[in-house]
């Protein structure tokens, strides 16, 4: 192949076979021996750590004892109960920080431990991945409220709230401006972690009935929210962050330079691989996980170097040290203290990334040291943060770019709730920006909901 | 280097590790690998009167644990369904082959005194080191009145046992069954009859697991199931109990015990042998993991005899007995509490979780807000349950508290009886 010195960006890098392979899953889910032989090593602790450690408070430890006792229908609604998006939950979930950070088998530095956790998302998989195959009935829509709730957004966060919604009997309406619902699940998580699962799914969790999917397109854009909050008995509000942040450096907009949640979301839609371009010479610049995603997903269509770089410290960047080291596995540099100076051109198209050499100063502060270098690059991906994307909802109170939302998920406007990526919560200042964060949010809020609705009723 | 070799009632063996009347026993071809494996003797699968018995398909059912296979075992094979004849020629050739390994033949026909003579004559000429009685066997061979319909019947065992010394030369061994309310009973009337040993435990008659499919026991047979034979590590610390009960009752103590039930190791041998047995028998490991595992039982049994000092197996045999007492001579002074090792602690909470709902509530989970675990001294009763419930070895273990004095039921002001006890 032909290597051109500006902008090579092409598709099929790689023959078709690999593709497939590389984007196919990454962890293969647990068969039943493996499963029984790892659900065997749970302790069934009392209080257990890991779900206290699960922001959705799934009973690990019972459901865990179900599939060590070959019941599977029981560890399924147990998850399912507390997290129903569990299925998605155990695929994406940073389980290193979350449930299995905690698992009592880590126990670092006691000699009693093996640092070792249970393998909690595989057999959350595996507890739950018959429920989307045979599309099992677990749950029933409760009887008809006559109550009509409208949720902004099919993300993680307006799915959990629907359908919990739906359970206590209320007819739900859900608006979001993609082509198909899951949020994140469908657009912005890293290909190999969810392959085909996201619709499956979201089509469970809506066979519960009682819930429509409103596909409106520039919804950020057209919302009315107090004339929808004056059309429905409630509305809830989670649209998730959806705007990039912009780096504000000459060259942002030079053919080349890419918002990283474009090129994922291009990806999950591409029917076919070998159709995707991407350049020999890969930049990321950020440290989250979708920094991350982008990066191994550029690595994996054949891009020759892929090299992120982030402002601060490893030990600062939101992806997991799991993560980054997946990434390292996979061929990617990581550079850190730099920030980006400007984008080069040459021959209209991006040819370099100037960077500036960070450090924090005496207060704390971080700064350029002045010093430079430069990396050459065909396409420089940004995943430098989302931001709330959505005009109309300014006129909520925002709380640091984001929703302001009390302990029961309202926000100032009497009949709106939010939650999710887009809120901001007083009750839990630090909650992160987490799948699993979105469903408890969601679930937080319905209940918040059900109980207004109810409340009216008497 | 210990000395492993054995000289039980004049069966000589150069170890005491012996493979159990069972199908691993059943033929030349297994007891041919046994022996080269090195097992220092067997006891061939019961042999009966002709035409020979007929056995089922699907005979072996299993209990497992948290992952490990076969905790325990049932079975409802028959004795040998093999010609009578077919059998004695094949322990000829193999006692000839291996002189030094012990050869002793297990015996089952009914319960009549000519039945006893007759088979007896044919065994001795084979040049069979011994015979043991199979008065055990609890499924099937019991319906037709032999087995252990006949372990059952104290005079029956007495009575057969005598038929045995009168018309044979070979030293003879009783095989006891455990589905008895007094294992003392039978093994008194084993000793009266003439017996040279006893041999236990048979196999526990059990139902293994019930299949909710069929809506039948297991191991099922065309739809339909039978209490088998229960054997295996579960039923160890049945036969423990019951190999004590014979070596410390007045009446046998002293006595030649072979001991089985759930041996697999060197260390449950160890323990056996602790409590009286000259030999020990082996079924379920062996089927389990192949003739292989006597090499590790030698092995172990030997660096461990090595490590305290035993020379020979008398050094240690039968050294627990005395240590085994009845409860009321217990010392009700003696106190220990739980202690944990806060630094090997993981915070399962299992300890508390177990103390809290089903003991003493001697445990706290949390300390200053945290989760931390630590015994209550004043609750707590020294029961040991957390120490058994918690995952980490030597995490929570028990220590002594007392003074170091000694008083016991028997002169306990609470005991009733105590004045009693004091006269007599």
């Amino acid at each position: 192949m032909t290597r051109r010195a500006v902008a090579d960006i092409e598709a099929s890098r790689l023959p078709a076979e690999q593709l497939r392979t590389n984007f196919s899953d990454v962890a293969p889910p647990l068969d039943s021996h493996q499963a029984l032989i790892a659900a065997q090593r749970c302790f069934y602790c009392y209080d257990a750590p890991c779900t206290i450690a699960c922001p959705t408070g799934i009973d690990i430890a019972s459901f865990i004892r179900s599939l060590a006792t070959e019941d599977r229908r029981s560890a399924a609604q147990t998850i399912l109960d507390a997290n129903i998006l569990g299925g998605s939950c155990a695929r994406v979930c940073p389980t290193e920080v979350l449930c299995e950070g905690a698992c009592v088998r880590n126990g670092a530095d006691r000699p009693g431990a093996e640092q070792q956790p249970v393998q909690i998302g595989a057999l959350q998989r595996y507890a739950t991945d018959w429920v989307y195959a045979e599309q099992a009935p677990l749950f029933t829509r409760g009887a008809d409220s006559g109550k009509r709730v409208a949720v902004l957004g099919a993300g993680p966060a307006g799915l959990a709230c629907a359908h919990h919604l739906a359970r206590h009997g209320h007819r739900v309406e859900i608006y979001d401006p993609k082509s198909k619902p899951g949020g994140l699940n469908e657009y912005g998580i890293a290909a190999y972690k969810v392959p085909d699962f996201a619709q499956a799914e979201v089509q469970w969790l809506l066979s519960i009935g009682g819930i429509e999917l409103i596909h409106r397109p520039g919804l950020s854009k057209t919302v009315n929210l107090e004339a929808m909050a004056a059309d429905y008995d409630a509305v809830f509000v989670a649209v998730g962050l959806a705007g990039v942040a912009a780096l504000n450096i000459p060259g942002e907009y030079l053919p080349g330079v890419r918002n990283a949640v474009d090129f994922i979301a291009d990806l999950r839609q591409s029917e076919d691989l070998s159709t995707l371009v991407v350049g020999r010479r890969v930049v990321v610049i950020g440290g989250g996980n979708t920094a991350i995603d982008a990066a191994i997903q550029s690595k994996r269509l054949g891009a020759e170097t892929v090299t992120l770089v982030y402002r601060r410290g490893f030990e600062s960047m939101s992806a997991t040290g799991h993560e980054q080291e997946f990434a390292k596995a996979e061929g990617v540099s990581l550079l850190p203290w730099a920030q980006p100076r400007q984008f080069i051109g040459e021959e209209d198209c991006l040819s370099q990334v100037e960077f500036e050499r960070t450090e924090v100063d005496a207060d704390g502060q971080l700064v350029g040291t002045g010093a430079g270098f430069r990396l050459h690059a065909d396409w420089a991906l940004k995943a430098i943060g989302q931001k709330l994307d959505a005009v109309p909802l300014a006129e909520l109170a925002l709380h640091r770019g984001k929703i302001r939302v009390d302990a029961d998920y309202a926000t100032s406007m009497p009949g709106v709730w939010a939650g999710g990526d887009c809120a901001f919560s007083e009750g839990d200042p630090d909650k992160q920006d987490l799948t699993v964060q979105a469903v408890e949010d969601g679930k937080r809020a319905a209940v918040a909901i059900d109980r207004a609705l109810r409340g009216e009723q008497e | 280097m210990a000395d492993l070799s054995c000289d039980f009632v004049g069966i000589r063996a150069p170890n005491p590790f012996w493979l159990a009347s069972a199908p691993p026993t059943d033929k030349a071809y297994n007891v041919n690998r046994a022996f080269e494996a090195g097992w220092g003797g067997v006891v061939w699968k019961t042999l009966g009167e002709d035409p020979p018995v007929v056995n089922v398909s699907s005979r072996y059912g299993a209990v497992g644990l948290r992952g490990q296979r076969i905790a325990g075992l049932n079975n409802i094979e028959l004795i040998t369904d093999r010609p009578l004849a077919v059998n004695l020629a094949e322990i000829r050739q193999v006692k000839r082959d291996w002189p030094d390994r012990a050869m002793i033949v297990s015996l089952m026909v009914p319960c009549t005194e000519d039945s006893w003579k007759n088979i007896l004559a044919q065994v001795e000429d084979t040049g069979a080191d011994a015979v043991e009685l199979n008065f055990g066997c609890p499924h099937g061979m019991s319906e037709r009145g032999m087995g252990s319909a006949v372990g059952q019947v104290p005079e029956y065992v007495e009575m057969v046992a005598a038929w045995v010394k009168q018309y044979s030369q070979l030293p003879c061994i009783v095989k006891l069954t455990p589905n008895i309310t007094d294992i003392r009973t039978s093994a008194r009337a084993a000793f009266r009859g003439g017996a040279d040993a006893v041999s236990l435990i048979n196999t526990i008659n059990s139902i293994t697991s019930v299949d909710l499919d069929l809506m039948a026991p297991t191991p099922t047979v065309d739809g339909k199931g039978t209490h088998g034979g229960y054997c295996g590590p579960a039923v160890k610390p049945i036969a423990l109990h019951m190999v004590a009960d014979i070596a410390r009752d007045p009446e046998t103590r002293g006595k030649p015990i072979s001991a089985i039930g759930g041996i697999g190791s060197w260390r449950d041998a160890a323990e056996f042998m602790a409590l009286g047995a000259g030999s020990v028998q082996v079924c379920t490991a062996a089927m389990h993991y192949g003739f292989r595992i006597v090499k590790e039982m030698q092995s172990g049994l030997s660096a461990w005899m090595d490590a305290k000092g035993y020379a020979r197996l008398s050094d240690f045999v039968g050294k627990a007995v005395p240590n085994v007492t009845d409860w009321q001579f217990l010392n009700l002074n003696y106190q220990i509490k739980a202690r944990i090792d806060q630094d090997k602690c993981i915070q399962c909470g299992l300890c508390h979780v177990a103390c809290e709902d089903t003991a003493h509530q001697a445990i706290t989970a949390t300390k200053d807000g945290q989760r931390h675990f630590e015994v209550v001294d004043e609750e707590c009763v020294g029961c040991n349950l957390c120490m058994h419930v918690c995952p980490v070895e030597r995490c929570i273990t028990m220590e002594r508290v007392d003074d170091g004095s000694f008083g016991d039921w028997t002169t306990h002001p609470n005991n009733p009886m105590r004045k009693v006890a004091e006269e007599s």
